[in-house]
């Protein structure tokens, strides 16, 4: 009856890695922007440092007698110096010709009274942030374009950049950790109504169907109003079919025992040898047809029980007694002693409903094979396991069918003239068996069989 | 005895009436339970069994309102459901026995026995037939000043020919009386419980007369 779910992916795994792969994609992006403007906050400062010296140097030129002259400000290089000993490359061009510096340093495209132009080039292997500026002179007869380029290193700018991103990467990571704690918590959060709800079905008894009554978060709604209907449909069915059965059986043993109390009375009139053996065999054939009907349905009940035992705290003996009391009136009709030895007290945890059952079926039969005026002991005992042996002084099991004898319908060869489906003992194993026990059939030394029925 | 059969299967209830009445008992008869309240108003009955679906409602609910008017006549329930939960929420209920149908009428006589020595100190109904009398539902006979305790099948047979004192029964029909269905007994195990009536009969103004060829009577001297 217990069959696993198709499963196909997780909720919480899902849930999780979306939640974490997201916070791990939010890390990344963190990163990346911070750090592309980290490095443009610092070229920016970069750059107004080389735009200062530039536009001091071009500050300092003059057009003197058709010549340019530039006396260098100390500040337009020292205001460049840096912890990491960056080199600074300079060049002043007039009208295109290099007047000093590096003619090896990259131009930029100059265009005529324009800002400070800022380009990223190459010197000398070494990258290198270049500002460039133009300012024509005025002399008292002529007109000059003078072009100043100044050029800086950039590895302070690179080691303050490492700084950073490190800094933004340990950040990132924190972030990341953090987010996957949240991310735990909240899956978790999410999944627990579910979890409840299957904790609350799986807890329930085999004829729990009941609404699911607990409050469920507003997602699960549908599936559990459907659950509910699903339930309720079932419980129907199968009330309807318990009325059924019910229904038969009381259309079908009303008129059964009609018949046999009818062939009763007129077994008492009639006179003749062969009208008595009708009625007899009448007798025998409804009796075995009402006790196999009987046998079949408590076996359907324990097959059906034996999935979902309910399972209480229950006192062996008194259990035993209360059946001997039952059971007293069918034993005295023939003699036997229905005698009981037990422990003062057997506690278990079974289900009543199907020990109860279990255990008559070994005291019917045993009430079936006994010989007139016999005793049948019924021993309870705690150790070495809590079980109940039922002695009898019949003619005990055939030796060499007492291992298959627990099958369902065979019958031992010494049952002929005896009525039973042969379903009394499969019962008493599989009740044993439902609850992690056994049943041991055995043969006495003194004679008589011996059932060892193990809770 | 004075039996209540609360059954709406009138076929059923007057082959159990037959049967019942066979024995020399009193049964009165009630097909609902609106019937069956009403004569156990007004009769005064040793047992009363009892069907469990009744065209005007539950048995159970004749049960439980029998047992809330303080009515200690023990009630045998008769059904047609065999499963084990019905039983014990029968008994639960208030049921003294249950039996399923169809129902054995050696076993429902001595659930009955059962049922009312268990609930002693109700009239003990007994025979008295010359100087002996016998108490079915204790099973003892008391010849003279000598009590003995029957075994089962001495008893009932001892009910059978007392009851009916003069009539001959043959070895057969008592055989069908004292054995179940599915034993196989020859007639002659009779002759066995005959010879250990005497015995306990002894020395009364009662005897048992054989009838070779026809069976046994019950003479009283």
């Amino acid at each position: 009856m217990r069959e696993a779910a198709n499963v196909s992916g997780s909720l919480r795994a899902r849930l999780a890695l979306t939640l974490i792969g997201g916070a791990a994609g939010l890390a990344v992006l963190l990163f990346l922007v911070v750090r592309s403007y980290a490095a443009q906050i610092a070229q920016q400062g970069q750059d107004r440092i080389l735009e200062a010296s530039v536009t001091s140097i071009l500050d300092a030129a003059v057009l003197r007698d058709g010549l340019v002259e530039v006396d260098f400000p100390y500040a337009a290089f020292s205001i460049l110096s840096t912890d990491q000993d960056d080199r600074v490359f300079y060049a002043i061009h007039q009208d295109g010709t290099l007047l000093s510096g590096y003619d090896t340093l990259p131009q930029a495209e100059q265009t005529i009274g324009a800002d400070v132009v800022h380009v990223s080039g190459d010197m000398r292997g070494s990258d290198v942030r270049i500002a460039s500026a133009s300012r024509t002179l005025v002399g008292a007869d002529a007109r000059t374009l003078v072009t100043v380029a100044v050029a800086q290193t950039q590895e302070a700018l690179q080691v303050t950049l490492n700084r950073i991103s490190l800094n933004v990467a340990y950040f990132g990571a924190g972030f990341f950790v953090l987010s996957v704690l949240v991310a735990s918590w909240a899956t978790s959060t999410t999944i627990r109504p579910l979890e409840r709800l299957t904790n609350s079905i799986t807890r329930r008894g085999p004829k729990d169907l009941t609404p699911v009554a607990q409050p469920v978060p507003l997602e699960m709604g549908p599936l559990v109003s459907s659950l509910n209907n699903f339930m309720a449909r079932l419980s129907a069915s199968l009330s309807q079919s318990e009325d059924f059965i019910a229904e038969a059986a009381h259309r079908v043993r009303t008129p059964l025992a009609t018949v046999r109390s009818h062939a009763e009375t007129t077994l008492q009139r009639v006179e003749r040898e062969e009208n008595r053996q009708a009625l007899r065999s009448m007798v025998r054939a409804i009796d075995e047809s009402s006790r196999a009907a009987g046998q079949l349905l408590d076996h359907a009940m324990i097959t059906f029980r034996a999935d979902h035992l309910e399972r209480e705290s229950l006192d062996l003996v008194a259990l035993v007694q209360d059946l001997v009391i039952r059971l007293t009136p069918i034993a005295e009709m023939k003699d036997i002693a229905l005698t009981v030895e037990s422990d003062p007290e057997v506690m278990v945890a079974a289900d009543s409903i199907l020990l109860q059952n279990a255990l008559r079926n070994l005291v019917d039969n045993a009430l079936k094979y006994s010989p007139v005026e016999s005793e049948i002991i019924i021993e309870v005992k705690s150790a070495p396991q809590p079980h109940v042996q039922v002695m009898d002084e019949g003619p005990g099991f055939p030796p060499d069918q007492i291992d298959r004898l627990a099958t369902r319908f065979l019958r031992g060869d010494n049952a002929t003239g005896t009525i039973g489906s042969g379903l009394g003992l499969t019962i008493a194993q599989d009740v044993a068996e439902a609850h992690g026990g056994d049943l041991q059939l055995d043969n006495r030394s003194e004679g008589g069989a011996c059932v060892t029925f193990t809770v | 005895m004075k039996f209540l059969l609360v059954e709406d299967n009138h076929d059923l209830a007057n082959a159990v009436c037959a049967r019942l009445q066979m024995d020399g008992h009193v049964v009165d008869h009630a097909d609902k339970i609106a019937d069956a309240s009403a004569f156990v108003d007004t009769g005064d009955y040793d047992l009363i069994l009892l069907d469990i679906m009744l065209p005007d409602g539950d048995g159970r609910a004749f049960l439980k309102q029998h047992r809330a008017g303080k009515n200690d006549t023990p009630v045998i329930v008769l059904t047609a459901r065999s499963q084990v939960s019905d039983r014990i929420s029968m008994l639960d209920l208030g049921a003294d026995d249950y039996m399923t149908k169809p129902f054995d009428h050696e076993e429902l006589q001595a659930r009955c026995r059962a049922v009312l020595r268990r609930n002693a100190g109700h009239a003990q109904p007994s025979v008295q037939l010359g100087d002996v009398m016998l108490d079915p539902v204790a099973g003892q006979l008391k010849v003279g000043t000598k009590v003995v305790t029957l075994r089962n099948r001495e008893l009932r047979l001892l009910e059978l020919l007392i009851n009916a004192p003069g009539q001959i029964f043959s070895k057969a029909k008592l055989a069908d009386r004292l054995f179940s269905y599915d034993e196989d007994v020859s007639e002659n195990a009779i002759e066995v419980y005959i010879g250990r009536l005497r015995r306990h009969l002894e020395p009364s103004s009662l005897q048992i007369t054989t009838l070779r060829g026809l069976g046994y009577r019950l003479d009283h001297a």
